[in-house]
């Protein structure tokens, strides 16, 4: 069943995909301000947010984790984790390849990005504290309270754009109270955002798996140790 | 008043053990001169540039001598298995956990109060005028760094590469309060007027210390005990 879901998942997200970048590049017009480099933004700003709703996901898990003391929770928190990761270092890649074009540097030290930095930085700790702890349940409970601190971290990247000076741009999506793009501009977006978070969750399912199988592969280890 | 009085009875275990010892607070004394040391060889001590990135210097300085002192805070409790008997004492670990931040705290403003004459003499900034509140920040910031050092350190204590890991988990953690602790030393270093629109780093400051000390009581229970 899983498997099916993954399937539909994948599927549905690649042909959105290649519909909306068929859009994207064909059908949109350029940017007045920034030209043909502003799609880079199609990819930069799902790819944000879906790690940013998957890294507070992930400390919903980890806070049930703590709470019921199911490993099985503790895995679906580090899998969000660590795809959460993968689309946050999208976003700091394309956000970089776009600073270049138009601010002219590949990295600005403004709030956001220094903040979104930080943020990444926090996570490849996670994931490096992960691999440095053996034993399950200590790793599970380490790592479920580095998960939950590291969130609240999250929440001053957040509003670090209110807290410090920055030169990112203010919010565009008319949903977030930006000036909203030009018509036809902003749809694609919406569209990615869908087919990056389908991508994302079936990513997210496969290392669930992985993780259920390495348990198994653990436990059956113990075991032999044990005989 | 009994958490008060159990809270206390372990910061004053911490700080008389570290006071016969003298190795945590000597190294981190020595490391902040070296750290000194080097920031001259980086740029020009004697340029006005130093008086603009005095506050990033100093914290800088602060940071890495803080790690010293905040690795050895729970690992010195591996020998003899002394954790395992504080964790299965009557203390609570929210009792255990402020215990050793408050005598991380004390050592830390210890360090920092001897690190900043010498920082001032050898750089030839101007002592602050306002130095009331520069005291303020040096507290504020360093309780930041000093909750987040102490729960990371109970984090990382079992791990076999706990020098590596506490470093490289601590320092993302710490950034928010360095910068609003930074920004407010320079500010002071500079003589400048702390205007409406810095306020923002004191709040920050506060936001922060009030923030991870409320999660890091939470949540140690469970890096502790399980």
């Amino acid at each position: 069943m899983r498997t099916k879901i993954i399937l539909a998942l994948t599927l549905a997200s690649a042909a959105i995909l290649a519909w909306n970048i068929h859009t994207i590049f064909l059908k949109v017009p350029d940017e007045a301000n920034q030209g043909a480099i502003f799609r880079i933004l199609y990819f930069h700003v799902p790819a944000a947010i879906s790690s940013f709703i998957g890294f507070f996901v992930a400390m919903g898990c980890s806070v049930v984790y703590l709470a019921k003391k199911d490993l099985r929770y503790d895995a679906i928190a580090a899998s969000i984790n660590e795809v959460s990761l993968a689309f946050a270092t999208i976003t700091l890649i394309t956000g970089s390849i776009w600073g270049h074009i138009i601010w002219g540097v590949w990295w600005a030290w403004d709030g956001r990005l220094t903040s979104y930095l930080i943020c990444w930085l926090m996570y490849v700790g996670y994931l490096m504290l992960r691999r440095a702890i053996d034993e399950p349940t200590q790793r599970a409970r380490i790592c479920s309270v580095l998960s939950i601190i590291a969130s609240a971290d999250i929440v001053i990247v957040w509003k670090s754009i209110e807290w410090w000076n920055t030169q990112h741009p203010g919010p565009m999506l008319t949903i977030r109270g930006g000036s909203g793009a030009s018509t036809g501009m902003e749809p694609p977006i919406y569209w990615n955002m869908l087919a990056l978070s389908m991508l994302c969750a079936a990513l997210i399912l496969i290392r669930i798996r992985q993780e259920a199988m390495r348990h198994e592969i653990d436990s059956m280890r113990r075991y032999a140790h044990a005989l | 008043m009994s958490f008060l009085r159990q809270v206390l009875a372990i910061a004053g275990k911490d700080l008389r053990s570290e006071m016969r010892s003298k190795d945590a607070v000597n190294a981190s004394l020595s490391f902040s001169l070296v750290i000194l040391l080097m920031f001259s060889f980086t740029f020009d001590p004697s340029s006005d540039q130093v008086h603009e990135i005095a506050g990033g210097l100093l914290w800088l300085v602060y940071a890495f001598a803080s790690a010293l002192i905040l690795n050895r805070s729970f690992a010195r409790e591996l020998v003899n298995d002394c954790l395992d008997a504080l964790v299965s004492s009557p203390t609570s670990s929210a009792q255990l956990f402020l215990g050793k931040s408050i005598a991380n705290y004390v050592l830390l403003v210890f360090v920092e109060s001897a690190c900043m004459p010498v920082f001032v003499l050898f750089y030839d900034v101007r002592w602050p005028k306002q130095w009331g509140l520069m005291f303020l920040v040096l507290l504020l910031g360093t309780w930041g760094l000093t909750v987040i050092g102490t729960l990371f350190s109970a984090m990382t204590v079992n791990l076999r590469l706990r020098e590596l890991m506490l470093p490289i988990l601590v320092y993302p953690m710490m950034i928010p309060a360095l910068m609003g602790a930074i920004r407010v030393t320079g500010l002071l270093f500079g003589a400048e007027p702390i205007g409406a629109d810095d306020q923002i780093w004191f709040r920050l400051l506060v936001a922060f210390d009030v923030i991870f000390t409320i999660l890091a009581v939470t949540l140690v229970d469970f890096v502790l005990v399980g």
